[in-house]
């Protein structure tokens, strides 16, 4: 079984890699960029929201700060390869405080929402209030509602003047995708991740087990966090700009959704999503008859009432149909929400 | 002196339209338990049905204060049977629906009313108290405010409708054998709850620029109120919105409205923390 999942992971990498280099003909490299870059975000909800159960209504926060701190840190350094490393790490450090005194506090679900959108208003009001030039750290200026632009870009390790751009940051995009891919992938299956699934699907019974419930669910959110920053940080770089609109609702609600349209307890679900509705949100926005908002908003309805698995389960229980799979005792593995991600992600 | 007499008014001002805010949120939550993040836009609903009716000439209060609840409720009951009916009890799917009916909202609304901001301007005069200008509406919020509470706590506590409704939502399968039709009474107190919505949407519409996100502000605010509350819809509703209304204005003063803001939500994580159930589950218990 796990020989298995382990070739499936090797033809997944190949393919996607293949998929890389064909892509960039068919839609613009820009696009691409920003596609993966929500795909890294909508995976770190995905992740938690799937296989530990944390549904986080304030990922855009991590999200947010990951974008910021890298701007931050750029502006104070002037060279890439260190505010990438401080952008990851310091949503993650972000991540674990608040979880620890969530998870610490016992909160149930509504109340972790409810925290986690409240803080990521917090961090909205408070990004777009900082205008004035004492609202500085270092160098900085957080400039308030209209943000922070000219910080250093990513660039090669160790030499400033050579940005990644272009292509070649959509090439490092993809690459990081698919290390993220293949990293979580395998966190799953550690020991980490099969109690974090557990307690996913019953926390109470794990906690009777004998595990320590409020640590895995605090680590886990801080690696959820992480991957945010990540992304945050890739983001900045692509718009060469951090505003306050990072840390929006609508930000938060965009990533709810593609994880509900994909489908979470897969991997390559919330992926799926974001890549679709991000090309639907990119052909939408070039026309004005219909609002944005009210797609997407009908997409939300329509898809709780209708198909709370999400695309990806619904897709691959169509193609275990049609291709009548071998070993069906994976079948009886796969509970109702959470389920092993045994195909590659459609990128 | 009148500094001081300022600033008290300014603080009951704002536990007052706290309450306004919340009061919806706290039927639709409170008692249905059901997640209705589309109460913002609920809001923005009665807002604009205010401005329009103004703008065809409609007397302002008799639009504020019965034509945007009693819109803004048929809108409610509409999408609690074709939505939120299917969805009780299970509380994450609520929250995500709501937030998919709110895009809605603010989709339709940006189409109709477009992105510019609507307004019209505020029926009462202000005074001066010494150096001080003081906004008379500030009076009229805290007066509603006052009404909304009163109301509510007669028509809970003292009416044959209020146990119905109490005791349908303590628990629907009794009222149910008793001969009361539970879908119809989650039905009305959801109308209700939009309908407070509505009027609050109404009563701060002459105060702002209206435009469709502009449910959004208010969300988080009306949220936390009424989770720190806790169980015991009004005495939890008066506690927290007292609370976080004079946080919120004494940071004001002392800093700058949007510290007021921050300080407001920092004070809800840190109470949160503290008292997960909420205030009247800990120190009001028993209460309605």
């Amino acid at each position: 079984m796990q020989k298995i999942n382990h070739r499936h992971l090797i033809i997944g990498v190949m393919l996607s890699v293949t998929v890389m280099f064909i892509l960039p003909n068919l839609i613009e490299h820009y696009t691409l960029s920003l596609l993966i870059i929500y795909s890294i975000l909508a995976l770190s909800l995905g992740f938690i929201w799937g296989f530990g159960g944390i549904l986080c209504f304030g990922q855009a926060a991590f999200f947010g700060i990951g974008a910021y701190s890298y701007a931050v840190y750029a502006i104070n350094i002037g060279e890439s390869s260190i505010p990438f490393i401080l952008a990851i790490l310091t949503p993650a450090l972000f991540a674990l405080i608040l979880g620890a005194v969530i998870f610490y506090g016992r909160l149930s679900d509504v109340y972790l929402g409810v925290i986690t959108l409240v803080v990521t208003l917090i961090l909205f009001r408070f990004a777009s209030a900082t205008a004035g030039p004492e609202y500085a750290i270092g160098k900085a200026r957080l400039g308030g509602f209209n943000g922070m632009p000219n910080f250093q870009t990513l660039n090669i390790p160790g030499m400033p003047d050579r940005y990644i751009w272009d292509m070649d940051f959509y090439y490092l995009c993809f690459i990081i995708i698919i290390m993220c891919f293949i990293g979580l992938f395998f966190l799953t299956r550690s020991s980490f991740g099969r109690i974090c699934i557990a307690i996913g699907q019953n926390e109470q019974r794990i906690e009777l087990i004998g595990y320590d419930v409020r640590k895995y669910k605090t680590i886990l959110f801080a690696i959820g966090g992480g991957l945010a920053g990540l992304s945050g940080a890739l983001y900045a770089s692509w718009a060469e700009i951090v505003t306050p609109n990072l840390f929006s609702l609508g930000q938060s609600a965009e990533i709810i959704i593609w994880c509900i349209v994909g489908g979470v307890g897969s991997l390559s679900g919330p992926i799926l999503g974001a890549v679709l509705l991000g090309l639907l949100k990119y052909y939408f926005g070039q026309q004005s008859y219909i609002d944005n908002n009210l797609v997407l908003g009908f997409i939300l309805i329509i898809f709780v009432l209708f198909l709370p698995n999400g695309l990806a389960p619904t897709l691959s229980q169509l193609w275990g149909k049609v291709f009548k799979r071998k070993n069906r005792q994976r079948k009886n593995l796969n509970s109702k929400r959470v389920r092993m991600p045994n195909k590659k992600a459609v990128s | 002196m009148d500094l001081a007499a300022v600033i008290i008014v300014e603080i009951l001002y704002a536990i007052a339209s706290l309450v306004v805010i919340s009061s919806g949120l706290a039927v639709i939550f409170g008692m249905m338990k059901v997640i209705n993040f589309a109460h913002g836009e609920f809001m923005m609903l009665g807002g604009y049905t205010t401005i329009v009716a103004v703008k065809s000439g409609i007397n302002i209060y008799i639009s504020m204060l019965i034509i945007a609840p009693l819109v803004v409720g048929i809108i409610g009951v509409i999408i609690e049977r074709l939505i939120i009916r299917h969805l009780y009890g299970r509380l994450v799917d609520t929250m995500l629906a709501t937030w998919g009916i709110s895009m809605v909202l603010i989709g339709i609304a940006t189409m109709i009313f477009g992105n510019t901001t609507e307004g019209i301007t505020t029926p009462i005069q202000g005074w001066t108290i010494g150096d001080y200008q003081i906004n008379g509406y500030n009076f009229f919020i805290i007066i509603v405010a006052i009404t909304i509470v009163s109301l509510g706590y007669y028509l809970l506590k003292f009416t044959k409708l209020g146990l119905i409704a109490r005791g349908a939502m303590q628990n629907p399968d009794v009222s149910a054998a008793l001969g009361y039709n539970p879908d119809r009474i989650y039905m009305a107190t959801f109308f209700v709850g939009a309908a407070l919505s509505g009027l609050a949407g109404g009563i701060l519409a002459p105060l702002v620029g209206l435009v469709p996100s502009w449910g959004t502000a208010y969300i988080a605010k009306s949220f936390i109120a009424v989770v720190v509350g806790g169980p015991a819809i009004i005495a939890g509703l008066l506690s927290s919105a007292t609370l976080f209304g004079s946080v919120n204005q004494i940071f004001s003063f002392l800093f700058n409205p949007v510290f007021g803001e921050v300080a407001l939500l920092l004070t809800a994580v840190i109470l949160l923390r503290i008292l997960p159930k909420g205030i009247t589950n800990s120190i009001f218990k028993g209460k309605l």
